[in-house]
């Protein structure tokens, strides 16, 4: 039953990031959104850790590793969002259309 | 009793994650998001995860308040006075992000979840330990070269320039055409980029 409410707020959150990283138009919201997916990810492995596999140590590993894509996800991510500004005073995905091309 | 907890927790931590993209200040969004990440740091204090959860809420703590520095500096609406919506392709969204929830909630409630929990003896975070320094240590290894290349490569993205200059001086981007205007936005004549240096 626990499972059950975990996973589903998992999915709640992925749904809710999902939804925040295709329709924000600012880079940073479109990273929340991102991070938000991550959580989800993260709520689900608990939950299956803690409840499913018997205290296996691999699913606390997995998500130490979710934590680490974290951490590598915002910092590049930022970074990528500083050097756009940079080139294109660009801090929206509207301005850097010609990507598209 | 933690099966209540769990049931807050999970629905506290939905509802500041739908906050983040509600709010009208970007500040406040990554607030809430950090919100979203302690729920979620709770849950696995209660379901015997310790050092995860503990470890969630401090990273998150700090990463957010990283990230109120950056809404900060790309804030579009100061304050937050005016209602802000920010939006492209708003429908499909909504559709792809209800579609994602229902699908994995089904997903969820229609396959035989497996039940076999943590007993109340193990001692979680020693066999934490032990694996990560004993069967799994190249994954943990990697884990922080990975760590170090992205340090390297956050500072290489946002610096003003290279050793030798401007990483794109004197470069024009291919035609769309053949021999047609270059790709991209034109870069303002006469330094137009030097009074953004407060930024960095």
């Amino acid at each position: 039953m626990t499972l059950t409410i975990v996973l589903l707020g998992a999915a709640a959150l992925i749904g809710i990031g999902l939804y925040g990283a295709l329709s924000q138009q600012s880079f940073v919201m479109l990273m929340m959104g991102l991070e938000l997916m991550l959580n989800g990810a993260l709520l689900a492995i608990i939950g299956f850790w803690s409840l499913a596999l018997g205290g296996m140590p691999q699913g606390q590993l997995l998500a130490i590793i979710i934590m680490a894509v974290m951490a590598v996800e915002m910092s590049i991510g930022f970074a990528l969002i500083v050097a756009v500004y940079r080139k294109r005073q660009a801090d929206m995905t509207e301005s850097i259309g010609t990507l598209k091309q | 009793m933690i099966d209540l907890l769990v049931a807050l927790l999970a629905a506290f931590a939905v509802w500041t994650g739908w906050r983040v993209f509600r709010v009208d200040s970007m500040v406040r969004a990554s607030f809430s998001l950090m919100l979203s990440f302690i729920a979620v740091g709770g849950i696995g204090v209660l379901l015997s995860a310790p050092y995860i959860g503990v470890a969630t809420v401090f990273m998150m703590a700090v990463e957010m308040m990283v990230m109120a520095i950056f809404m900060v500096m790309f804030m579009m609406n100061p304050a937050g006075l005016n209602p802000m919506s920010m939006v492209h392709q708003h429908r499909f969204s909504i559709g792809a992000g209800i579609v994602a929830a229902v699908a994995l909630g089904a997903a969820v409630l229609l396959s035989p979840l497996p039940s076999d929990p943590v007993l109340s003896e193990t001692d979680v975070v020693a066999d934490l330990g032990h694996e990560l320094l004993g069967p799994s240590m190249l994954i943990f290894e990697t884990a922080g070269v990975t760590l170090l290349a992205t340090m390297v490569g956050a500072v290489i993205l946002s610096s003003r320039q290279g050793r030798y200059g401007d990483s794109d001086e004197g470069s024009r981007p291919p035609g769309l055409t053949p021999d047609g205007d270059p790709a991209g936005r034109q870069p303002e004549e006469g330094g137009g980029h030097d009074h953004h240096g407060g930024h960095g």
